[in-house]
């Protein structure tokens, strides 16, 4: 169940997402002593997107482990941890690094509850860095959150600002599902790397949970609905800042999970606004973007302009900025897009 | 361990017959109450039995995908097991897992069809009794074929890394479906891998459960006093082929006549008739008791009800 935050705890202290993340790690840690982290450089260093900052000089090097590089090793020794009545929490530093790794998540991790006809539990977050921006090239700057959404056994979270990421830490951690917990390096408020103002937040010291599966009415407005996660939701949020000045009301939607994927939350929203653009740093084709206008189409709901999608095209992710900013979607590129809808 | 032998063979022999109905003239592995791939251990059944002699419910094993002599060996609940084999609803997983996928935490057995996958789950169940300082070994079985795979070579170093109570046991039925060991792997026998991990390496020849037993009992207890893990190679046979329907065109000609001559169940026998732990009589009984068992026990699966389709909409989350 979900324990609301207590008002009068909630003093003014904004957080970045990897320091919320890190405390609701700890604070779970220190409620349920099944809980551990491991992976890689997440001890001593506190992990490279600061996810575990902290944690091994609160709990030492038994519950917070440094592993070898060894991501199927150590994400199949969380699933085995897992059902036998642990609570692990395993880095995978980079989303892209699945590739070594996929065997352990949706073969292992994903399929061991309906294998077990739900006997065999997997209570585990596996947390993973996505997104690009920052000339990192292709094998470190993937979202890939249509991949793993289309894999059943696996709840799949992408938190847009702190707030949401310490609630929906603390529900991963709680629930006994495995869950992929995906943090925006462009979110993640590290001193190395620029963060979207808007995803550092006031958060409570209390722990609290933010359900798995309730989209965010993240700004209400009623000519065109444009849904987003992680990034895409601060660009939509620019963007319907700019629009405003026009006169175009746009609401906007994070998703905050894909699996589950709270579809009531953009019927509604369509019902009313009859426009729909989805924002989608991942690739464009069979994925998050497709999903939900199916979704929308599927409903029936007779839309004033026909949906749009912007996401990121179907190539490997350049190098040279130029060409990445080119293919990444961005506030500027979605204030367009709406502006031609209504022309339309 | 000749009574968990005797009724592993005599499991196999039963779901063998019944796999067959349905698939003769014309085989169709989709057809008849046993469809799918079926995987057959016979010939296996000491490496099992002399393992899991040294292990009680709270010890933890990893199978493979020819999991049902080391399923029987831990103890497993048979009836559960065979309706899941029979794909019913009374099955461990009510029908969702099938053969491969044999899950019984009551025992603590867990199996799967991706070769060299039970490595980790196995030793994180090892690091789990760890944490929780409570008693505990796991046991990852897994073929010769696993040895090569990364999942090995990451979980080995990470158990030996950490000291857990972890044993790992190649089972070298010196195929890998088609492929022969000495055309897979560099290395004649896999034990001297754990020279890699800075740990006990044993081979254990001639597919005999007295020596498995030996080996497998010093691992074990070295992994409850924290003396970390340990590599076991078994020499065993393949007494079937990969499995049911493959015609092993690729072994050499008089290799299973060979084998079948070395069957290690008729052998144990004849060992313990000769030594005196057992008379020609208690064999009988032991025998007769399995039939009796497995009577009850095919007949239990057969007549179980089938699942409703649309429970396969359910246990995706829990």
């Amino acid at each position: 169940m979900a324990e609301p935050a207590r008002r009068d705890n909630r003093r003014k202290r904004k957080l970045t997402i990897a320091k919320a993340i890190s405390e609701a790690i700890a604070q779970e840690m220190e409620r349920d002593s099944g809980v551990f982290v491991m992976g890689e450089d997440i001890a001593k260093l506190g992990g490279v997107f600061g996810n575990t900052q902290g944690l091994l000089d609160k709990f030492g090097p038994e519950r917070v482990r440094d592993t070898p590089i060894s991501e199927t090793g150590f994400i199949s020794m969380a699933v085995g941890a897992a059902a036998v009545g642990m609570r692990p929490l395993v880095e995978l530093m980079f989303v892209d690094f699945f590739g070594v790794c996929m065997d352990a998540i949706y073969n292992l991790a994903a399929k061991q509850a309906y294998f077990s006809g739900g006997h065999v539990k997997c209570p585990m977050v596996l947390m993973t860095s996505v997104g690009g921006g920052y000339s990192d090239a292709g094998q470190h700057s993937q979202c890939l959150y249509g991949t793993f959404a289309h894999l059943p056994g696996m709840k799949v979270v992408i938190p847009s600002n702190a707030y949401d990421a310490k609630g929906l830490m603390t529900a991963a951690i709680r629930d006994d599902n495995p869950v992929i917990f995906m943090m925006h390096k462009n979110l993640q408020g590290m001193g190395w790397l620029g963060t979207a103002p808007g995803a550092i937040v006031d958060v409570p010291e209390d722990a609290y949970e933010v359900p798995l599966g309730k989209a965010d009415i993240a700004r209400p407005g009623k000519d065109i609905t444009v849904v987003g996660l992680g990034a895409t939701v601060h660009q939509a949020l620019d963007a319907a800042e700019t629009l405003a000045k026009d006169g175009i009301e746009a609401e906007v939607i994070d998703l905050r999970s894909l699996v589950p994927l709270d579809r009531e939350a953009v019927l509604k929203s369509v019902r009313k606004t009859g426009r729909l653009l989805v924002v989608d740093d991942d690739y464009h084709s069979f994925g998050v973007s497709g999903e939900i206008i199916a979704t929308v189409a599927e409903a029936g709901i007779t839309l004033k302009s026909p949906p749009k999608r912007l996401a990121y095209p179907d190539i490997p992710i350049p190098f040279a900025r130029p060409m990445e900013q080119f293919a990444l979607p961005n506030a500027g590129k979605v204030a367009t897009l709406i502006r031609q809808m209504f022309q339309e | 361990m000749y009574s968990r032998m005797v009724l592993s063979r005599g499991y196999e022999e039963r779901l063998a017959a019944a796999y067959m109905e349905g698939k003769t003239p014309l085989f169709n592995m989709a057809n008849g109450p046993l469809p799918g791939e079926m995987h057959l251990s016979n010939g296996q059944e000491p490496c099992a039995v002399g393992v899991c002699a040294h292990l009680g419910a709270d010890d933890v094993i990893t199978a493979t995908h020819r999991p049902h002599h080391i399923a029987i060996a831990k103890g497993v609940d048979l009836q559960a097991m065979t309706a899941e084999i029979f794909g019913k609803k009374a099955g461990l997983s009510g029908g969702r897992g099938g053969h491969m996928h044999i899950f019984d935490p009551k025992v603590n057995f867990a199996c799967s069809g991706i070769i060299a996958q039970g490595m980790g789950p196995a030793a994180g169940a090892a690091l789990a009794r760890k944490l929780r300082g409570e008693p505990g070994v796991a046991v990852a079985f897994i073929g010769e074929g696993a040895a090569n795979q990364g999942a090995f070579h990451e979980v080995m170093n990470i158990a030996a890394l950490w000291k857990l109570p972890f044993v790992c046991v190649i089972e070298d039925n010196a195929w890998g479906v088609s492929v022969a060991k000495s055309q897979s792997t560099a290395v004649a026998r896999n034990d001297v891998r754990a020279a890699a991990y800075g740990i006990p390496g044993v081979y254990v020849p001639g597919n005999d459960p007295y020596a498995i037993y030996a080996a497998a009992g010093e691992a074990i207890a070295r992994a409850r006093a924290g003396g970390g893990p340990t590599l076991i190679e078994i020499e065993t046979w393949r007494l079937a082929g990969h499995f049911m329907g493959d015609v092993e065109g690729y072994r050499p000609a008089g290799e299973k006549e060979a084998l079948f001559a070395r069957d290690p169940i008729p052998a144990m026998r004849q060992r313990m008739i000769a030594e005196k732990t057992a008379t020609a009589e208690d064999v009988v009984a032991l025998e007769a008791e399995a039939k009796a068992t497995l009577d009850e026990v095919f007949n239990f699966a057969r007549a179980a009800a089938e699942p409703q389709p649309e429970e396969a909409l359910e246990k995706v989350f829990v």
